[in-house]
Order: C-alpha cells, then sequence, then structure tokens
C-alpha cells in the first residue's frame, strides 16, 4: 500500500501535463513527424502514402521555377511586412511615449489592429483598391488596378499585413519605451542632445532588447499569412502572390499533391528554424545591454 | 525636472555677472512663461501628430464603417465619396438576412469561449508542473514545449486535416476547438508569473494538507488573474479570427465561423460591396470590444511577466 502510494507520487507530476501534451502530441508533434514522412512519398487523393520516392518531391520542388518564385516572393514579403509593421510599431510608440490628454484613446487606436482578422482586414482593403470605386484611386488620382497588376499586388498584400501586425508591435516596443530610465534623457537634455540624437543614442539602444525578440517574432508571424492571400488575390496575378504557406494550400488542397505540400511545409518549416537559430546567435554576439 | 533644470542654470550664472534681485526675478518669471509657452507649443505638436497617426491607422476601420452604412448607388460614383449622404442601415439587414451570421457569430463565440477556457486549464496545470514540482525529464520537456512554437501551423496543418477526416470530425465543433487547447505561449506565460512566488508557499500549503489541485485552483489562479487576464483576451481574439482551420474542416453553413461566413458575402456582384461591408463590421465589433475592455489587463497581464523573468 505504501509502496503505492509512493510510486503515484513520483508518476503525479507528469499527469498535470497529460492534457498539454495529449493535445501537443495529437496535434502538433504527430502531425509533424507524419508531414515529414509524407514528404518522402507520392500521395492518393485521400492523402495516404503510396509510392515512396525519397527525396523527389524536394528535388522537384528546388527546380520547379514556381517554387523558386514563392520562396522569392515570400522572402519580398517578409521583409516589407517586418520592416513596415516595425516602423509603424515605433513610430506609434513613441508618439505615446509621454503623456498627453487623451493618451488612452490613442494607444487603444494604435493597438486595435491585433484585434482585427486577416479575413476582414482584406475584405476592407479590396474595396478601398478597388480600381474603379475604390478610394485609394480616387485619392491618389492614379488608375491603377492594384491587386490585379502583378507589380503592385505584393506590395499592397505586404501593406495590408504591417498595418495588421502594427498593433502587437506598438505593445511591445511601447513596453519597451517604459522600460527605459528617464533619467537618461534628463542627463542627456543637460548635455545639450537634441531629440533626434536621443532618439538615435538613447531610446532605440535602449529598446535593443525587445526589439530582438520583437523582430523573431514578427519574421514567423510573417511567414504565416494566408487569410489575407487567399482573399484578395488568391496567389495571383501570375504567380505575383504565391506566397510558400498559399502553394502549399493549393498544392494539398486544389491539386492533391500532398506530397509536395508536405515537402513545402518541411522546407518552410527549416526556413523559419534557420532564421530563427541565426538571430538568436546573432543577438548572443552582437547586441549589448 | 528638465524644465527646471534648463531654467536655473542661466539664473545662476546671470546672477553672477550682477543682475539685481528684482530684474533677476522678473527673468524668472519671463523664463518661466517661456518654457511654459515651450512646452505647451510641444504638446500641441504631439497631439497633432498623434491625431494624424490615429486617423491613419483607424482609416481602414472609418472607412468600412462609412460603406457599410452606405446606400448601395451611392458608393458607386467617380466623386469622392468619404461619407454616406443619406446613412442607413438597410445593408445590416441585408446582411444579417442573406447570410446567417448570427449563426457564425454563436458559433465562433462558441469555439473562441471553449478554447479560451481549455487553454487555461492546460496551461495552467502545465504550468504548475513545471514551476513547482520535480521530475525526471522536467527541463527537456518545457523546451520540448518552447519549440512548438517554432513550428508554424501549416507545418502540420494537412497531417491535422487528414487526422481529422479519418476520425469523422470534420464539421463538428469538436475539431474546431480540440487542436487549439493548449498553446506553448500560455504554459510559458503562467509558468513566468508562477515563478515569481516563493516555494515556501507551496511547501506551507502542502504542509497544511493542501493538495496540488486545491493548491492550484484556490491559491494560484486567484493570484494570478492578471495572467489569467491576459491570455483571455489574446486567446479569444485569435481564436475569434482563425481563417486557415475553419476553412478547411466546415463544408456546411451551420458550422461556419465568423471569419469564414462573411467571406460568402464576398462576391464578385459589385452590388454586394456594401454588404460586405456590413457585414465585416458586424464581425469586427465583437473582438473590438473584448479588446478595448481587455486591453488593459491584457498588457499588464503580458508584460508584467515578461520583464520579470
Amino acid at each position: 500500500m505504501k509502496q503505492l502510494a509512493e510510486k503515484l507520487r513520483g508518476v503525479s507530476p507528469y499527469v498535470y501535463l497529460i492534457p498539454c501534451f495529449a493535445i501537443f502530441g495529437m496535434f502538433l508533434f504527430y502531425p509533424f513527424i507524419k508531414t515529414i514522412y509524407m514528404s518522402f512519398f507520392l500521395t492518393d487523393r485521400l492523402g495516404q502514402p503510396k509510392i515512396f520516392v525519397g527525396g523527389e518531391n524536394y528535388a522537384d520542388l528546388l527546380t520547379s521555377s514556381s517554387f523558386r518564385n514563392s520562396i522569392l516572393v515570400t522572402l519580398i514579403f517578409v521583409l516589407i511586412v517586418v520592416f513596415g509593421s516595425m516602423l509603424l510599431g515605433l513610430v506609434t510608440a513613441v508618439l505615446c511615449s509621454r503623456t498627453f490628454p487623451g493618451i488612452r484613446a490613442f494607444s487603444t487606436s494604435y493597438a486595435l489592429p491585433m484585434a482585427i482578422a486577416s479575413s476582414g482586414a482584406a475584405m476592407i482593403f479590396k474595396v478601398i483598391l478597388n480600381p474603379t470605386i475604390g478610394l485609394f484611386n480616387k485619392i491618389t488620382g492614379l488608375d491603377i488596378n492594384w491587386i490585379s497588376d502583378p507589380k503592385y499586388a505584393l506590395v499592397c498584400v505586404a501593406l495590408l499585413t504591417a498595418w495588421l501586425n502594427s498593433g502587437i508591435n506598438f505593445l511591445y516596443f511601447s513596453a519597451g519605451l517604459g522600460n527605459i530610465d528617464e533619467s537618461i534623457y534628463e542627463r542627456a537634455s543637460v548635455d545639450g542632445a537634441n531629440s533626434v540624437q536621443k532618439f538615435f543614442r538613447l531610446t532605440l539602444p535602449g529598446l535593443s532588447p525587445i526589439m530582438f525578440y520583437t523582430l523573431v517574432v514578427n519574421i514567423i508571424q510573417a511567414f504565416q499569412s494566408f487569410g489575407q492571400v487567399k482573399i484578395l488575390t488568391q496567389g495571383g496575378p501570375g504567380e505575383s502572390t504565391n506566397l510558400i504557406v498559399y502553394s502549399i494550400y493549393r498544392d494539398a488542397f486544389f491539386n492533391y499533391k500532398f506530397g509536395s505540400a508536405a515537402a513545402q511545409s518541411v522546407i518552410l518549416f527549416l526556413i523559419i528554424m534557420a532564421l530563427t537559430l541565426v538571430m538568436f546567435k546573432v543577438e548572443k554576439k552582437g547586441v549589448k545591454y | 525636472m528638465q524644465n527646471t533644470a534648463t531654467i536655473k542654470n542661466p539664473a545662476v550664472k546671470l546672477s553672477r555677472s550682477g543682475y539685481n534681485a528684482k530684474e533677476l526675478e522678473a527673468l524668472h518669471r519671463r523664463m518661466g512663461l517661456a518654457a511654459l509657452r515651450r512646452r505647451r507649443i510641444k504638446k500641441g505638436i504631439l497631439i497633432g501628430l498623434n491625431l494624424v497617426m490615429a486617423l491613419f491607422i483607424l482609416f481602414p476601420l472609418l472607412y468600412a464603417v462609412s460603406v457599410s452604412l452606405m446606400p448601395g448607388n451611392e458608393l458607386f460614383t467617380m466623386e469622392m465619396n468619404l461619407l454616406p449622404k443619406n446613412p442607413d442601415f438597410s445593408n445590416y439587414l441585408r446582411a444579417w438576412t442573406q447570410v446567417p451570421l448570427l449563426r457564425f457569430i454563436l458559433n465562433s463565440f462558441l469555439v473562441a469561449g471553449s478554447i479560451t477556457f481549455g487553454q487555461i486549464i492546460t496551461c495552467s496545470l502545465a504550468a504548475f508542473a513545471f514551476s513547482f514540482l520535480n521530475f525526471r525529464g522536467k527541463n527537456l520537456l518545457f523546451m520540448l514545449v518552447m519549440a512548438t512554437m517554432m513550428v508554424p501551423g501549416e507545418a502540420t496543418i494537412i497531417s491535422n486535416y487528414l487526422t481529422v477526416s479519418r476520425f469523422g470530425l470534420l464539421d463538428t465543433y469538436i475539431v474546431l476547438i480540440l487542436p487549439s487547447l493548449t498553446s506553448a505561449m500560455g504554459i510559458f506565460l503562467f509558468r513566468q508569473f508562477y515563478m515569481s512566488f516563493p516555494m515556501s508557499l507551496y511547501e506551507s500549503a502542502k504542509l497544511d494538507g493542501c493538495s496540488n489541485l486545491r493548491f492550484i485552483v484556490s491559491i494560484l489562479l486567484p493570484l494570478t488573474k492578471s495572467a489569467i487576464g491576459a491570455m483571455s483576451v489574446y486567446t479569444f481574439i485569435n481564436a475569434w479570427n482563425m481563417y486557415m482551420w475553419p476553412l478547411l474542416v466546415t463544408g456546411s453553413e451551420e458550422m461556419r465561423t465568423v471569419q469564414i461566413g462573411i467571406s460568402m458575402l464576398d462576391n464578385t456582384d459589385a452590388q454586394s460591396i456594401t454588404l460586405m461591408m456590413a457585414g465585416v463590421v458586424s464581425v469586427i465589433v465583437p473582438s473590438m470590444i473584448i479588446f478595448i475592455v481587455g486591453q488593459k489587463q491584457l498588457i499588464r497581464g503580458m508584460f508584467s511577466g515578461a520583464v520579470k523573468g
């Protein structure tokens, strides 16, 4: 009896982990391994692996101009999104770093995009960018079909995504600014530093811890954008907005090429992991605070 | 602080260079007024810049509201039409009757609510074990949890789809809820909070004969209300905004969640644009309200934990 109780006590910590690991196991670890497994197979229309093809799915992808285009387009997209959303987040956070009447309403507005779904936002932008009745053409006096022109479609989707992601960046940067010791600004003012100097010499370095974290989160998030592409452009025109995620979706659920889609998922994972690891390396070496 | 410092310094210097007390006082006052004016101008500029920025950020939303109130024919002009001339709610009426928007909203509330509730339970249990208990493989398991953050949802979504369709779970509430019932971020956030409590809190509760479960329910959860609040707001909004998973696993109209539901209003038929905007606004409003109400909680919970860590 006593032995049993003892044993149970040894087991009990794991009991608390069962719920979360059951979910992770079933919907993350297992499918992740299965995706890797599937990426080495040709599958039937139901997604059952049928013929082992080794690295053929990967080889096909890496030589296909369509997939190389997807990677290129995705990288450009991520670059614009990350830069745009971090810039917006930073500017808004700096604007709200000193108190003034009405600051709460303003900071709520700046954080608000994080509450908005990609699908809803995409539908709003569809109207704004509409070539005939869209407000954007009316304001600028241009006559451009923004989302049907391969030159502009990607930038439009990227800027929309930057706007969507800027809300949480505002929160991150506001928290970061709050952590900077006010007294260094006072000392700098006494020494005659102007606002521009203070921003580049004090504010930006002071933000570097949160800046790094924000950058990692933003890059991972940008890679996973889907809803806006699905609704605005469906990967087109041509393949100019065929981001990897959208290409995975299309290959799996329209072309029923589950094996190839799985291989693309693995490549996507590898890209994200490599970027994350590189950033952690750089951070350890370079950024000092 | 900053201003008094700049005012005082020249005053000290000048008094040495032979001002009498009266002149000095007048100068002092003048400088004070000038500083005040400068501060006011600065504040004015700050508010002005903020107004411009807020308008820029909110513009898509405000415009969506404006279009949703326009009668169909008002939108279709080549003229500038920022605001509806004869605003009415007919688009909302039509949007709510043309597609079962109420049903979508209830579905989403059910799904997002269950996910939020479930995550609080699974994450707090796991975080409790990771911060108060000792067991073999603890660090390894925790690393494993953290590593899941790096796996993009898309890397698993195909297999997950195949799994749930094999189980015959497609087009059910269960399939919408189950895969999201836990999250690495939630475990991490709760653990950050729990680590800030002294171990003696747990030990003395144990000595008083308090079971682990009772410790969680009656001591930990009440003490971490702000973390729970932050988690709830964040999780609920994310679940409300889910797009790819519901798109794949729901087929029938009755099971659609809001984000997929409003896409049904997204029609090539140009007349339906105002209708579509009414649908979009109807669906954004709930998540916006939850965000605005919970914003304080969200910030306090997310960042007080992060800073301590």
